[in-house]
């Protein structure tokens, strides 16, 4: 297998859930919203699974895994609420729902 | 493998970059599984064969064609298109990216430099399967318990999207009564794609043999405004 120093590989994560950051700051289509999530979601497994590389344990992988089933039912339930939010709103721009109503 | 490893990470930053600035959300959605499938390198690499698959499977299969089902049901048009074109600036993007590189050059210098190697030993299925099952056992029924919770969430929350759906004065057709509308422009798409396949096998005779019962009633309906 690779011989990597762990720096590196925690450099990838931290660098993917960052463009994972800026995605949900810049853009303002939910649908990227909710893909940009699940950069950061996949970039914090990717740091799970390098610990325990690290010390050759399977504790990180099982970490991912809660993470994935994590993600899953994110992804799920942040679907059905964008197509309840284009129903309501008619478009996909977050800016629409910025103000409260009340 | 070494050399694998950079290769994979540098595709994954690449193809992440692009997820974020792509206009169309169906080219996004593609980058991000050149993105996941790069990362599940990364995983085969690192030693852990195990959720590599995963990641493959689940991330860049299930979730992604979630993703890519949503699209296509929200049928964006060309107009929604160029406004995103519009609304996606380098401006507006640099506060965030400065931001995020200060943070990236926080956590670099938190993650320090020169530490132990990663990746010398396999840990294949069978050891995350016996300690999955083992001391994790809780948290395998946590997160059955959670996907659960989201199946019965989305499934309400789709109930919500078809009757917001309706007008207000529309009155909602039983199934079987209105085999072919029953997913007209503005009703629960979510629903409506769940129904399709048991309204198509509603629908075998062709409309010329015989009158469905939407026309006839529309026709007792048309009847009834004459006299």
């Amino acid at each position: 297998m690779a011989h990597v120093p762990m720096d590196y590989a925690l450099y990838l994560a931290a660098a993917l859930f960052l463009i994972g950051l800026v995605g949900v700051l810049v853009r303002r289509n939910l649908i990227f919203v909710l893909a940009s999530i699940e950069i950061m979601l996949n970039a914090a497994g990717l740091a799970f699974v390098v610990a325990g590389s690290r010390w050759g344990q399977p504790d990180g992988q099982i970490m991912f895994l809660f993470v994935l089933a994590m993600a899953a039912s994110e992804v799920a339930v942040g679907l059905a609420l964008l197509l309840l939010y284009r129903r309501v709103f008619g478009s996909l721009d977050i800016d629409r729902a910025s103000r409260m109503k009340g | 493998m070494t050399a694998t490893f950079y290769v994979a990470a540098a595709v994954a930053v690449v193809s992440t970059l692009l997820v974020i600035t792509r206009t169309r959300a169906l080219h996004a959605l593609l980058f991000l599984v050149v993105s996941l499938t790069a990362v599940a390198v990364v995983f085969y690499t690192l030693g852990a064969p195990f959720v590599a698959a995963l990641e493959i499977i689940i991330y860049a299969g299930a979730i992604i064609v979630l993703f890519v089902f949503t699209v296509m049901l929200l049928n964006i048009d060309t107009a929604s298109e160029r406004g995103e074109r519009a609304r996606v600036r380098p401006a507006w993007g640099a506060g965030p990216t400065a931001l995020a590189l200060v943070l990236l050059v926080e956590l670099a210098w938190a993650i320090g430099s020169g530490g132990p190697h990663v990746g010398a030993r396999v840990v294949g299925p069978r050891e995350v399967g016996v300690a999955l099952y083992g001391p994790y056992a809780i948290g395998v029924e946590l997160a059955s318990t959670l996907l659960l919770v989201a199946l019965i969430g989305a499934r309400h929350l789709g109930q919500r999207a078809r009757q917001t759906g309706l007008a207000p004065g529309e009155v909602e057709l039983p199934v079987d009564l209105a085999p072919g509308s029953l997913a007209p422009e503005g009703q629960g798409e979510l629903v409506a794609m769940t129904a399709g396949a048991h309204t198509d096998q509603g629908a075998g005779p062709p409309p010329d043999h015989e009158p469905s019962l939407a026309e006839t009633g529309a026709d007792e309906r048309a009847e009834r405004g004459e006299s």
